[in-house]
């Protein structure tokens, strides 16, 4: 595929594997964590990780959207699912995300209306296809999603569409970024950021990480080589003792962001005082809700729902690896009792979950001898 | 320059394969669309529940049809259902799927496929011309196919209660006698073979339920699958070891399926798959790994490799199978698991599928 292939080039992968190797002391040990679920997914993916040396670690961040859901907000959407008339709508990764007594799947096998939408303004479809029935969005996601939830709400509230409603549980990136920094037992030398969020917000929200907390980051796109590239560009700074943000995802994201989709989000959207992360507690102004305007499309104000705070099971430590404390097969229950089949933490369904990712595509595979 | 597997990690990892290649339990509460899918839920549907009440020799076998031998006569007996949406799609329909399926279930087992049986469920209101064109299709693959239709049923469900028309067809074939086959045969060293480009039915299915917003010209691949598996037992005869379509689940789930059935390890070189532009781009576009999407004429074939350069040449001369590729190789250890190089010069597990990516593709 053209512009695809280009940055899949398994030779020039090789070439930056060298500079990446020139670059690194040889006694020093290196964490960078890649903030988002779509990096950690290309990178087991395509290996990326063969090709660095054994003193550079990756850490997963908390960048999986699906798995940064807690468990009481999808009880919310799975009751939401349950009631009479409703179609409820989701993006597909949802529907295998184990809330406290059953998945979405579950609900659905149940006689629950559920169905799979790739994007919101397909669920605003169905509802005008379904003037009798409520049809409800179950809205995750980072600042990659969020605009387009915006303008599926502006539509709707333009076309007054009254049997639409949206479950808000949009996040966004930079809180739970600076919780990370903040965190006492995380020691982190570099940053790979997020290149989509980083398309819509633009480079200036991440600059507090170099000159707060002196970390380098590379904002990076999400073929294998762009992400050796960023690699070498946070290495690089750390070698240099440099700390700034770098753009190496610039084909793609403006250094200013895209203001028309910042400026739906501010006119659909208002910061939540507080949001819970599943793992990571609660954190502040790190969630949207809808604005004032749009209260009237509001599915946690239409509908009765539980709102009920659900502690993340014992056993899991989505949390710890989210916070990149801990490597995914390093929690207690990975791979017994937490499998992709039936996951206990978040983190084990969606694909770009660093358990998932970890268990799909497993990394023992290239130290063992094949034979 | 990896790093070396510290001895917990290595302990976790030796859980997970002893799991995987364990018989999966059936435990679910209810019927999810997860069990159609023809991945991980499947199998435990299958293996779990299915298998250990019927027990006989024949379903031990796992095959795409069973094996009977009746007064010296070696048969081999499969039956399929039909239940894709839409009815009609680009490159075929739900009444060439019905033909196609079950006979190719048969070429599988090396068997020819001799007759059918038809099973129709109609839904109240189906229009009858509709029903007019599936049998016409039905008749026409049927004749491409070289096999009879030689018994039928009959049903209609309220309106509601079908979506337009389920088909189950029956098929019974000889086997060949240039066909020993199965699971069990497979040794280290075998060459994997890809009868052609992968990813165009299940692709296709997909853009025409039109929910996508997305077009292409992508048709789907179903036909007959026998004229390429005679070719095979000549090029290679008793060199050709297993063979298998790679229907629901794709290529990924059938090499996982014989990788557990066999104990062997696989190893796939992602670059050396062959999958159409069109289809590579859409995958692309939808984050779905053609190594999943359903076929519906194209089947993997495992070689002895002193065979497989004859073999690939064979494939290759039927028409359809001009992309025919070598696309791995059997290997021992780690045992019952499949593993991919990607192109980009890494190396990953490839896992059977989990979840749905897309209900009633057949």
């Amino acid at each position: 595929m053209k512009f695809i292939d280009e940055f899949r080039d398994a030779e020039l992968g090789r070439a930056l594997a060298v500079e990446i190797l020139a670059t690194v002391e040889p006694g020093r040990h290196y964490k960078i964590m890649e903030v988002c679920g779509g990096h950690t997914h290309a990178i087991y993916k395509y290996g990326v990780d063969d090709l660095l040396p054994p003193n550079v670690e990756l850490v997963h961040g908390p960048g999986c959207p699906v798995c940064v859901i807690p468990m009481g907000r999808v009880d919310d959407g799975i009751s939401l699912a349950h009631q009479p008339g409703v179609i409820f709508t989701c993006f597909g990764d949802m529907l295998r995300v184990p809330g406290s007594s059953q998945t979405l799947l579950d609900a659905k096998a149940q006689g629950a209306d559920v169905r799979v939408v790739y994007s919101p303004l397909d669920a605003l479809r169905i509802a005008k296809q379904h003037p009798e029935r409520q049809v409800v969005f179950f809205a995750i996601g980072f600042e990659t999603t969020a605009p387009s939830t915006a303008l599926t709400l502006r539509r709707a509230k333009a076309e007054n569409v009254q049997n639409f409603s949206v479950i808000c549980s949009h996040v966004t990136i930079v809180p739970p970024l600076r919780a990370l920094l903040e965190s006492p037992d995380l020691r982190l030398d570099g940053f790979i950021g997020p290149g989509h969020v980083a398309t819509v917000i633009g480079l200036a929200p991440f600059q507090f990480m170099p000159d707060e907390y002196g970390k380098p980051v590379a904002i990076s796109g999400f073929e294998p080589l762009d992400l050796l590239q960023s690699m070498l560009m946070v290495l690089r700074q750390i070698a240099d003792g440099r700390a700034e943000v770098e753009n190496q995802y610039a084909r793609v994201v403006p250094a200013q962001g895209n203001p028309r989709a910042l400026e739906v989000m501010d006119e659909v959207f208002a910061v939540r005082p507080e949001f819970e992360w599943r793992g990571l507690g609660f954190i502040p102004e790190s969630a949207l809700a809808l604005s004032d305007d749009y209260a009237e499309w509001d599915a946690e104000l239409r509908f009765a729902v539980p709102g009920v705070r659900v502690a993340d099971p014992q056993a899991c430590q989505c949390g710890e690896v989210l916070k990149g404390a801990i490597k995914p097969w390093e929690c207690k229950v990975f791979g017994t009792a937490c499998t992709p089949e039936r996951p206990i933490g978040a983190c084990m369904v969606s694909p770009e979950g660093a358990c998932a990712a970890y268990y799909n595509y497993g990394r023992f595979a290239r130290e063992r001898e094949v034979v | 320059m990896a790093e070396l597997v510290s001895e917990r990690e290595a302990k976790i990892l030796r859980i997970i394969e002893t799991a995987r290649a364990k018989r999966p339990k059936f435990r679910d509460a209810h019927i999810t669309m997860s069990h159609g899918a023809g991945g991980k839920a499947t199998t435990s549907l299958i293996e779990g529940l299915f298998v250990p009440a019927f027990a006989s020799p024949a379903l031990d076998a796992m095959a795409d049809a069973g094996a009977l031998s009746v007064d010296g006569v070696d048969l081999a007996l499969t039956t399929d259902s039909f239940v894709v949406k839409p009815l009609r799609f680009p490159g075929g329909s739900i009444g060439e799927l019905a033909v196609n399926g079950t006979v190719n279930d048969l070429a599988m087992a090396g068997a020819r496929p001799l007759a059918l049986t038809l099973s129709l469920v109609l839904e109240e209101g189906l229009a009858a011309d509709t029903l007019r064109e599936e049998v016409a299709a039905i008749a026409a693959t049927a004749g491409e196919a070289g096999v009879q239709i030689v018994a039928g049923d009959t049903k209609v469900v309220e309106r509601g209660h079908a979506d337009g028309m389920y088909i189950c067809t029956t098929g019974l074939g000889r086997r060949d006698p240039r066909a020993v086959l199965g699971p069990d045969l497979l040794r280290p060293g075998d060459r994997i073979l890809l009868s052609g480009t992968i990813g165009e039915h299940g692709t296709a299915i997909m853009l025409a339920r039109g929910e996508l917003g997305l077009e292409a010209d992508i048709e789907s691949d179903t036909h007959s699958l026998w004229p390429a598996v005679d070719g095979l037992l000549d090029a290679a005869g008793p060199g050709l070891r297993c063979l298998r379509d790679a229907t629901r689940g794709g290529v990924a789930s059938v090499l996982n399926e014989l990788a557990r059935a066999s104990g062997v390890a696989m190893v796939v070189r992602e670059a050396a798959v062959p999958v159409q532009p069109a289809v590579a781009g859409a995958a692309e576009i939808l984050g779905i790994d053609p190594m999943y999407v359903a076929n519906e004429g194209k089947f993997v074939a495992f070689v002895a490799p002193e065979h497989a350069e004859r073999a690939l040449a064979a494939l290759r001369e039927v028409p359809g199978g001009e992309q025919a590729a070598e696309i791995g190789e059997v290997k021992t250890d780690p045992p019952a698991m499949v593993l991919v190089e990607t192109a980009f010069g890494g190396r990953r597990v490839m896992d059977q599928l989990v979840g749905d990516p897309l209900p009633r593709i057949c």
